[in-house]
């Protein structure tokens, strides 16, 4: 019996109930597991890493001297969301998206959420993400964010919590789709009865959505994915999706505007290029609107977008929402265009831009996780509970310094995940990011990727940070163990 | 298809070749110092020659010993010709163009790369065996025939097969010097048994052995000439090879035989008519380094003329274009 000590720590697990019994939808895997020797379910997770290995599925780390590449570390039990759960994500995902897409659209445009006095005009202004060269920008339908990859976290009251947009460029898809061949070799029986939604059909998914973009004379559009190389953390996804959709992937060198359209450099000549799906940052999209010292992008490229003759997936700017002092208000921004409840909250925030919030952090700094509001991945970050005094006097001096780039938020107990350690069995703190398609609806990928703090205790997921990754199944309604009623009530486990 | 991606494409497949050739230099030398009593030092030295790469052996190395000729030639990282270094040359290439090629030909790539680096982590120069090079030769005929099975027979693949069939007709001709040269004026060798055992051994090389055999029977050094040089079906023939690029090379720019539109396909094309009309005969007469010597520096100029023409698209007064990642000749 694999998990008879297995501890939950008195944190949130996701595959079993406070009992540790099997949660709803997660019997079958479980019984499964423990009808299996642990030599057996050593192996099956050394062919899921060697089978990644093989096909090369790896990440960039920065600064790293030793080797550039790496194996992105995975745990072959997979996390389960039961679908009545996966319905409300699915329903509060789409709620926000919308949501965000107006809000965007009216802060480069009319601005009448300043106005009223929402969001203090100071704040937006003053993100490091604001592209004053977005402003007056009708990007096709006024949407802004085609490609979204929200972080969810459960805390231990079992409520999920939104707790990053990225609106920009998020990765990690490709990883879902990868996960998910390597398990249906891994554990092909109980895939088969567990009734696991698929996610193959996200390639397909996102093809349209871009071909969405396409500008409307045009007759036999081109789609490319634009790559920063093979530097990039990121760029084996890139090049995946590329070819999963089948469409060039292109590099900044590899385009020029002529005559006042996108064009690549072929071996025939050039060719005109109608949409791009965009993996470089705002800032090194067009040294002529941007940063001009880029080499990454392509001169006159914001032109050519202006003039409507290039679809853009994500539009530029849409970063505004992602800097966390406006993360904050969110929920407001929900209320405002939709006259809505947020379905998913926010976790609570403090924007040290504000004096009140100021004092409170600074005092509190050892409860709360700082984070820097324009960055992501982990990186410029204090989790104050694990910090040491000597960390937190020279954090609480970078606040001090500059409160507008910092907000806090109280630190959550993040659930927990088995994973294979060693010989058996432990807890491993994880978040959930599902990926979500703005085209003309709002589609929700039945999956996503469960990101692990691999390291024992930590609460950091991202891959940079000594992440690793886990398949997440998002059972069909009906799924055995499906049937029964959602069982979380309001505060309490049974 | 993008400029870059043929530019990818194309060295992606030459380096692939050049690591099995130069598995196919080092492996001759190998089992020739086992066939011929005395002195084998000597042997090691015409390797570093053809290699191209001399003043880089002798700056780091010194004297051609076998040991350091092969530390040189497979593992060394510093020589971007060494079999290692060729091997890293393929997988960084594919990286680039990871979403055009076939999943099984990047596995292929992975697991090439994957052994090399192995091998370069655990094995000393003086223990590099047979079995090891015969693997190396193996997984690129592997790549070759995956590529073949699992990728459309387009411009891409095209541009694959150009690379690979013109790296081909250099060390063919490489491999031919250097035996020509350095082994065969041993008067005291021609008409002995060694005379025939070298020249078998250069056959084997390059996998001719059998096939010359079927052929001409007896080696006599103009038929090996013959058979190396001027075969038009042998596959590691210069001719063949030369035949093959152009093929490719005009199924790409959709230009006729006969004519050309650019100077790759001039220079090609005057290559390939000049081995379609001359004899063995004529080529000892001219003097066969110099021969050969000429045929590599056409070649060069042809790769060179292909670069401009395909890989070097510049906008009228831009300053864009791709960089080539080719080695040093």
């Amino acid at each position: 019996m694999h998990f008879e000590s297995y501890d939950q720590e008195g944190f949130f697990d996701e595959m079993f109930d406070a009992d540790n019994r099997p949660r709803c939808g997660a019997d079958l895997l479980v019984s499964k597991i423990e009808s299996l020797s642990w030599e057996d379910i050593r192996q099956r997770q050394a062919a899921a890493e060697q089978a990644l290995l093989r096909a090369g599925v790896t990440f960039n780390v920065y600064g790293d001297a030793g080797g550039t590449e790496r194996i992105f570390p995975f745990d072959a039990i997979p996390r389960i969301v039961e679908s009545g759960e996966w319905q409300r994500i699915e329903a509060g995902l789409k709620q926000r998206i919308q949501a965000l897409n107006l809000f965007i659209h009216d802060v480069y445009n009319e601005r009448k959420i300043l106005a009223d006095g929402v969001i203090p005009k100071e704040i937006i202004l003053s993100a490091g993400s604001y592209r004053k060269a977005c402003e007056g920008l009708h990007p096709p339908r006024g949407v802004w964010c085609h490609v979204t990859g929200t972080d969810l976290v459960r805390d231990r009251d079992e409520q999920f919590y939104v707790l990053e947009d990225n609106l920009r460029c998020p990765s990690g898809v490709s990883y879902v789709l990868e996960n998910r061949q390597v398990m249906k070799r891994t554990f092909p029986q109980v895939f088969e009865a567990a009734r696991v939604r698929p996610v193959i059909d996200y390639p397909s998914h996102l093809l349209r959505t871009l071909e969405d973009l396409v500008p409307e004379t045009v007759d036999n559009p081109t789609v490319g994915v634009l790559t920063p190389g093979i530097y990039n953390s990121a760029y084996y996804e890139h090049s995946f999706l590329a070819k999963q959709m089948g469409v060039d992937l292109v590099e900044g060198r590899d385009l020029v505007v002529l005559d006042g359209r996108m064009m690549m450099r072929t071996t025939h000549g050039f060719e005109r290029v109608d949409v791009l799906y965009r993996r470089v940052d705002d800032d090194f999209l067009d040294p002529l609107a941007f940063r001009s010292d880029s080499y990454l992008g392509v001169p006159g490229l914001m032109d050519v977008y202006r003039a409507g003759r290039l679809g853009l997936a994500n539009a530029p700017g849409t970063g505004v929402a992602d800097d966390k002092a406006v993360y904050a208000y969110v929920p407001k921004i929900i209320r405002y265009y939709l006259d809505q409840d947020p379905i998913i909250p926010n976790v609570p925030t403090y924007i040290c831009w504000d004096r009140k919030d100021l004092d409170f952090v600074l005092a509190h700094l050892d409860e709360l996780v700082v984070k820097a509001a324009d960055e992501s991945g982990g990186y410029g970050m204090l989790v104050g509970p694990h910090a040491s005094a000597d960390e937190r006097t020279e954090f609480a001096h970078r606040i001090r310094q500059n409160p507008r780039k910092y907000i806090a938020q109280p630190t959550l107990a993040l659930s927990r995940v088995p994973c294979i350690v060693g010989d058996h069995f432990e807890g491993r703190h994880a978040d959930l990011r599902p990926y979500i398609l703005y085209g003309r609806d709002i589609y929700v990928l039945p999956g996503g990727l469960t990101r692990v703090a691999l390291r024992k205790g930590s609460l950091v997921v991202n891959s940079s940070q000594g992440g690793g990754s886990k398949d997440t199944w998002v059972l069909a309604a009906g799924a055995p163990g499906g049937m029964k009623p959602p069982q979380h009530t309001a505060g309490g486990k049974d | 298809m993008l400029s870059r991606v043929a530019d990818s494409l194309y060295w992606m497949s030459r380096y692939m070749e050049r690591a099995e050739n130069v598995a196919r230099f080092v492996d001759v030398n190998l089992q020739m110092t086992l066939d011929i009593p005395g002195d084998s030092e000597g042997q090691w030295q015409p390797l570093v020659n053809a290699s191209g790469d001399r003043e880089l052996f002798v700056e780091r190395y010194g004297e051609a010993t076998q040991e350091n000729v092969l530390g040189f030639l497979v593992f060394d990282a510093e020589n971007t010709n060494s079999i290692l270094s060729c091997v890293r040359s393929v997988r960084e290439n594919a990286r680039w163009i990871r979403q055009f090629i076939t999943l099984e030909m990047w596995e292929q790539i992975n697991k090439f790369y994957l052994m090399v680096q192995r091998g370069a982590a655990a094995k000393t120069p003086g223990s590099i065996t047979h079995e090891f090079l015969e693997e190396t030769m193996m997984a690129s005929q592997l790549f070759t025939g995956i590529t073949d099975a699992t990728m459309s027979h387009g411009e891409g693949w095209h541009f694959c097969r150009l690379g690979r069939f013109l790296e081909r007709a250099d060390k063919t001709s490489r491999i031919l010097d250097v035996k020509y040269f350095h082994l065969l004026p041993e008067p005291a060798f021609v008409g002995t048994p060694y005379d025939d055992i070298l020249w078998a051994a250069v056959l084997r090389s390059i996998s001719a052995f059998e096939m010359y055999r079927k052929r001409y029977h007896q080696i006599t050094p103009e038929q090996v000439l013959n058979f190396l040089v001027l075969d038009r079906e042998f596959p590691r023939a210069i001719h063949h090879c030369v035949i093959s690029a152009e093929e490719s090379l005009r199924a790409i720019s959709g230009t006729p035989s006969g004519t050309f539109r650019n100077p790759a396909e001039q220079r090609l094309g005057k290559l390939r008519s000049e081995l379609d009309y001359i004899q063995a005969a004529e080529l000892i007469d001219g003097g066969v380094h110099e021969f050969l010597d000429n045929i590599q520096i056409r070649i060069n100029a042809v790769g060179e003329a292909i670069y401009e023409a395909f890989f070097a698209l510049r906008p009228v007064g831009g300053t864009g274009g791709t960089h080539s990642r080719r080695a040093p000749q």
